[in-house]
């Protein structure tokens, strides 16, 4: 390919990402978004100025090579460019669809200032995608055994990105899962059309096959305690468990037939595959040609109404108490919903559900709301508009407002510093809790964040501990 | 995969499970339960542990075929195996020395109780246990609870067995004799256990339920299993399942629990017989 001048590079628009038409997705629940094409992956990779000092990667929370991959890319060297990818990122296939790029390494790119950015999400799903589909996974070398082994509670994004480092420096390890299944919130919180259950499934095939012990039907705490991992046979811990606990809003009417926490709602479709039921024994609240509400205005309330919407909603609306603005969803995840026919309802923020006589949601009574002085988090704060309340009819609500840490570790390993919130505290550059062996990372020491900063600390984690076994310090 | 050691009928579509789960036989206090999912393409549903066999490695649930997957279960026997087995979950049932402690079951409610009234009982406490049964066939494990209480009533709505009524008026008439009752607890069907708490309120008998609402993880983190207690919301799985038979909210709970059942077929054949025969006499004024 004939090197092109920077001028000529400038003159590549960014390449769009092929999806299903809107109207057509809103009914299944194949993956929205297609992926670049080898045509389309090749143009968008030379819009790259391949800068000398490559800010981008100051905006990737791993550090991902990101320059040099892209490089790759544009030489026709996809298999290559997905080893560089995997150099610092485990999961790139995953990271390439559910990043918040445009927050974070596309937000630094400098040909963001004057036009678009370099679209390196698509490149990193593109790269990703192709050795997945035509090499398989590849399996890295392991290191000689070393006789050491880790547990690993929790089996999202943070303990699957540990596990994988730690096996590859010659360590045993297992992973505990308290759910069948393995994959964390990549599989029973992101949805199918966002992030297809089949590669979650790869990733964990290829970690098994390096040698990881999955055990799922493990609920540490109950199961076995931290402590008694430790005394029999396990040399360290990393706790990698999330952000399992769903806030309520804790308004009368919540515990009505058709409330749900967003937590259960995609769980029982995502997990338990009740969007195939009666196939998959698991039923939901049956959603066709019903008003479904959906509180909050996060990734999580998108994946929810996107998914109500599947399942046959005549009305999908969000509801979120702060502006268009202030909406902490992903904008891509906002787009897509709209293009889908969700409706938003700005500035409400609800008071009250009511039910009929057999305990059945029938409508939420709601308060407008308008915005005051920014508070702690720097957004502009909510304020209700006195005597504004107003009744809407609704058949389910979906209650989307975040997790709070789920109690059962704390309750049962109390001698670990934990924040009031219950949060593992840990040293930051090491993910070190205040108990000897044991390491945490992930949104139990975060509370709810992103799939990439909790592969981050897993990979963080992973190194501590690989030292701890070296020195036993 | 969780082999099936022994399967066998108790009752007509009552029936027996002994299974390999040793971690769990070795873990679980009385009260605790697992969730299991038969298959692939399972749902996942919450079962009492009601023993265990630490040597063999085992544990003991007893199923009632109401639901599909229920059902499904029952038509399993010995050296089958069930795809998912996870616990112990939820806590243990708080056990001390009451002084008089009567454990009351309504059909397979007598399984879920049965480990508790052991534990009861090993706390140095005069147990007694009260067995409701429809007809003489659904008295279950009479001879076992012989064996560990020091009082044994078996009911039967019709008289087939034992006293003719139900559960709640024999714990009456023990109660009126003269007896001092420091605490019950009671499971079986919704409508029995709110009729037992109906029944302790007036005299202030500590009295506990075990709450059966549907339940999807089991360990906290979806809120499809909350409940009213004292006008909070509790998540049964992780808060209970047992709860101060005079704070739960059960109207609520049957309300819940009628959530995945499309109409009034299904809604009947989620509901076991001592139930419709306790909502019966309850509307009759009982
Ligand atoms: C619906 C939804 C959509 C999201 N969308 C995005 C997105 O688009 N982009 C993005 O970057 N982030 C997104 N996030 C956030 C992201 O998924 C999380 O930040 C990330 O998954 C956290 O990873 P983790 O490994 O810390 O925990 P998790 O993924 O939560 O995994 C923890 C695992 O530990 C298990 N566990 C819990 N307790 C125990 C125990 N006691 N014993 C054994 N196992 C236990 C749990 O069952 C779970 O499988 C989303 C979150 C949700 C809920
Ligand atoms: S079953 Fe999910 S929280 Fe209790």
């Amino acid at each position: 390919m004939a090197e092109l001048t920077k001028k000529e590079r400038m003159k590549i628009p960014r390449q769009p990402m092929p999806e299903q038409d809107g109207n057509v997705r809103s009914g299944n629940f194949k993956e929205v978004n297609l992926g670049f094409t080898e045509e389309l992956a090749l143009l968008e990779a030379q819009r790259c100025l391949q800068c000398p000092k490559p800010v981008c990667i100051s905006g990737c929370p791993v550090g991902v090579n990101i320059r040099d991959f892209i490089g790759l890319i544009s030489e026709g060297k996809y298999a290559e460019a997905a080893a560089k990818l995997k150099e610092d990122n485990a999961l790139p296939a995953v990271c390439g669809r559910v990043c918040p790029q445009e927050e974070q390494c596309e937000s630094k790119c400098v040909l963001g200032v004057k036009g678009e950015a370099v679209a390196i999400g698509r490149l990193e799903r593109f790269a990703a995608d192709f050795e997945r589909n035509t090499l398989g996974i590849r399996t890295p070398q392991i290191k000689p055994k070393t006789g050491k082994k880790v547990a690993i509670i929790g089996s999202g994004p943070s303990g699957l990105s540990c596990a994988g480092d730690l096996i590859q420096m010659g360590h045993d390890v297992t992973v505990f899962e308290a759910l069948h299944a393995i994959g964390g919130v990549l599989l029973y919180g992101i949805p199918e059309f966002r992030l297809p259950k089949e590669i979650v499934k790869a990733e964990v095939d290829a970690l098994s096959k390096l040698g990881v012990d999955f055990q799922p039907n493990s609920v540490i705490g109950f199961t076995d305690t931290i402590d008694e991992l430790l005394t029999s046979g396990y040399d360290a811990v990393f706790i990698a468990v999330g952000a399992g606990l769903p806030y309520f809003l804790n308004i009368p009417g919540e515990n009505l037939n058709g409330v749900y926490s967003a937590n259960e709602f995609l769980t029982r479709v995502n997990l338990m595959k009740a969007y195939r039921f009666p196939e998959f024994d698991t039923p939901v609240f049956d959603c066709k040609g019903k008003n479904v509400a959906v509180f909050g205005g996060g990734n999580t309330a998108m994946d929810a109404v996107r998914t109500s919407k599947r399942l046959g909603a005549a009305k999908a609306n969000i509801i979120y108490r702060r502006s268009e603005n202030e909406l902490p969803a992903r904008a891509e995840e906002a787009h897509h919903a709209k293009q889908e026919g969700i409706e938003f309802l700005f500035l409400a923020n609800p008071l009250e559900f009511i039910g009929d006589k057999d305990g059945w949601l029938k409508q939420v009574k709601l308060q407008k709301m308008e915005l005051g002085e920014p508070d702690a988090s720097g957004r502009r704060k909510p304020v209700p508009i006195p005597g504004s309340e107003y009744l809407m009819d609704i058949d389910m609500a979906v209650i989307a407002i975040g997790n709070g840490s789920n109690p059962i570790i704390q309750k049962t390993t109390p001698d670990l510093s934990y924040t009031k919130r219950g949060n593992i505290v840990v040293d930051p550059d090491t993910m070190k809790t205040s108990k000897k062996g044991v390491f945490a990372g992930g949104d139990i020491v975060t509370g709810g964040a992103t799939v990439i900063l909790a592969m981050g600390a897993g990979r963080t984690a992973a190194k501590a501990i690989d030292e701890y076994l070296k020195e036993g310090k | 995969m969780y082999k099936i050691k022994s399967a066998e009928f108790l009752a007509p579509n009552i029936k027996k499970f002994i299974i390999e789960a040793p971690k769990i036989a070795q873990k679980r206090k009385a009260g605790q339960f697992v969730i299991i999912r038969i298959d692939e393409n399972g749902e996942r549903i919450p079962l009492t542990i009601a023993d265990s066999n630490i040597a063999d490695g085992t544990i003991t649930i007893i199923v009632q075929g109401i639901g599909k997957t229920t059902q499904e279960l029952n038509s399993l026997s010995a050296n089958d195996s069930i795809r998912d087995v996870v616990g112990p979950l939820g806590k243990p049932s708080h056990i001390e020395n009451f002084g008089t402690a009567v454990s009351i079951g309504g059909g397979v409610g007598t399984a879920i109780a049965y480990p508790t009234a052991i534990a009861l009982k090993e706390a140095g406490n005069h147990t007694i246990s009260i067995i409701g049964g429809r007809t003489k066939e659904f008295v279950l494990l009479e001879n076992e609870l012989r064996a560990v209480c020091d009082e044994v009533y078996p009911t039967t709505d019709d008289g087939s067995y034992g006293y003719k009524g139900f559960v709640t008026q024999k714990l009456k008439e023990l109660i009126d004799s003269g007896k001092k009752i420091d605490f019950v607890l009671a499971i079986g069907p919704i409508p029995m256990m709110r009729a037992i708490a109906e029944t302790t309120r007036p005299y202030g008998i500590k009295t506990m339920v075990s709450l059966n609402p549907v339940m999807v993880d089991g360990t906290g983190m979806c809120g499809g299993c909350r409940a009213t207690v004292d006008g909070k919301t509790v998540f049964v799985c992780v808060d209970g399942p047992e709860f101060d038979a005079h704070l739960v909210d059960f109207d609520l709970l049957i309300r819940r629990n009628r959530t995945y059942s499309k109409d009034e077929k299904t809604a009947l054949e989620h509901t076991c017989n001592y139930d419709v025969a306790f909502e019966k006499a309850l509307q009759g004024g009982n």
